[in-house]
């Protein structure tokens, strides 16, 4: 039986979630979404990921909010409703066919907790038992993330660091010279 | 043009808090080895420090140079990361394999400890960049015609 | 089904988060209320990794002192928690190359919604 506090976050989550799709102004809507940002920085953090939920609201909620900020302050921000029956309807056709099939395929996955889980074997236990005498480093994600796999993080650099110039390539002016 | 802001609230909050979010910064740089941390969070708490000033204080408040130019910053922070893995290529053993750096005395723990060291720092300083210039594209050069 | 809800909470959560934001995404016809969606099914699939990655009475995965022996039960499981971290990262950049893609979409046609800057485009 999971804890009261699983729970809680989690109705939090879906709710804050649901409260920023579906808001017609969209300034209210994306700061909802910093809010299900930081509400799932917390379930994680309950969840022991503490890494990816300072990652997510350094990140997600901090700069993914400043990013949507900016561009609603140069564009507008008022949605216009429209009605749309049939999309909406076939959509919830759809998805809640694709729902089902999902909540089905579930049951054959892990039961949340258990310790002996395939993605808890082979690889990860090697890095959980090697890594403080091999790297000399008490953060095994930090270990994992920059020895290990480092070659992964690299890839994730470039790709940053791609989008970067992409930004800048976009939205480039008429008058540009130079840069 | 990016105007400053008009309230002195965010003039005094600003003054005072962004020294606090680049110590805050490197501190969770240099510690993300013992406690949660590393490249990722320190670099966007970096670019969080550039970009406050140019929130409060208008384009003049910050190193105007650094915003146009800070995604050269970014490419040296990957070639700080890629040298640091190439090193030990060059030297006739695998890409990003720390423990066979040249760093004479030490084991190869403590060699794998620099090089996790050495890439955060490059990651850091490419993250930090990459941001601070995707919020000045979108905020300056995003303002053109339509708007 | 009642299983699925007392032992695997976290599922149940995923599915709804996924499927909301592809529901946004299909049915919304506002450029930023679809980024909106794209972020929620980015979010609910770290938090799916996430939940794979739990393991009953662990601790964080910081192994403080190496004079014991590291039983890896003890320990929640570090590797989903590095590939979701490249994924947020990931995420954040798709993010910021979309919305300036928005912003020159507006810059040109002066609006947000789909149909129009179509209708637009003719």
């Amino acid at each position: 039986m999971m804890l009261f506090d699983d729970y809680l976050l989690l109705t939090l989550v879906i709710v804050t979630a649901l409260g920023a799709v579906f808001v017609r102004d969209l300034f209210s809507g994306v700061l909802t979404l910093a809010a299900y940002s930081f509400f799932l920085a917390l379930l994680w953090a309950g969840l022991g990921a503490v890494d990816v939920a300072f990652t997510e609201a350094v990140v997600g909620a901090g700069l993914s909010t400043l990013f949507f900020l900016v561009a609603l302050f140069l564009t507008s921000h008022q949605e216009e409703v429209r009605k749309q029956f049939k999309v909406q309807m076939m959509a919830l056709g759809s998805l809640g066919i694709l729902g089902f099939l999902l909540l089905f395929g579930s049951v054959d996955l892990p039961v949340v907790g258990d310790p002996e889980s395939l993605p808890s074997k082979h690889v990860s236990s090697h890095y959980l038992k090697k890594s403080l005498e091999e790297t000399d480093t008490p953060n095994v994600v930090t270990a994992v993330l920059a020895d290990y796999r480092g070659f992964d993080t690299l890839g994730e650099t470039t790709v940053i660091f791609t989008a970067g110039i992409a930004c800048w390539m976009l939205l480039r002016r008429r008058d540009d010279s130079a840069t | 043009m990016i105007r400053p802001h008009d309230s002195v609230i965010v003039h005094t909050l600003a003054r005072v808090f962004i020294p606090i979010i680049q110590l805050f910064a490197l501190y969770v740089l240099i510690h993300g080895h013992d406690s949660p941390g590393g490249g990722f969070q320190a670099g966007t708490l970096f670019a969080a420090s550039f970009i406050l000033p140019v929130i409060a204080f208008g384009i003049q408040g910050s190193l105007t140079v650094l915003e146009r130019r800070a995604i050269i910053l970014g490419g040296i922070g990957i070639l700080l990361f890629a040298g640091i893995g190439l090193i030990p290529l060059l030297l006739g053993e695998e890409f990003l394999n720390y423990g066979e750096l040249p760093i004479p005395g030490m084991e190869a723990s403590a060699r794998r400890h620099l090089g996790i060291l050495g890439i955060e720092i490059g990651v850091t300083i490419a993250v930090a960049a990459t941001a601070v210039s995707i919020y000045y594209s979108l905020r300056e050069r995003g303002e053109g015609e339509g708007n | 089904m009642a299983d699925i809800v007392l032992y695997r909470p976290h599922f149940v959560a995923f599915i709804i988060l996924f499927l909301l934001g592809i529901y946004i995404m299909v049915v919304s016809l506002n450029l930023v209320k679809k980024l909106i969606g794209m972020y929620l099914m980015q979010t609910s699939i770290i938090l799916f990794f996430i939940t794979l990655a739990v393991k009953k009475d662990s601790t964080i995965p910081i192994i403080l002192s190496s004079a014991t022996a590291v039983t890896p039960e003890a320990y929640a499981n570090p590797l989903p928690h590095v590939l979701m971290l490249t994924a947020i990262v990931v995420g954040v950049s798709t993010l910021g190359v979309s919305l300036a893609m928005v912003i020159a979409l507006y810059r040109q046609y002066n609006t947000l919604e789909e149909d129009q800057i179509l209708g637009k485009m003719k």
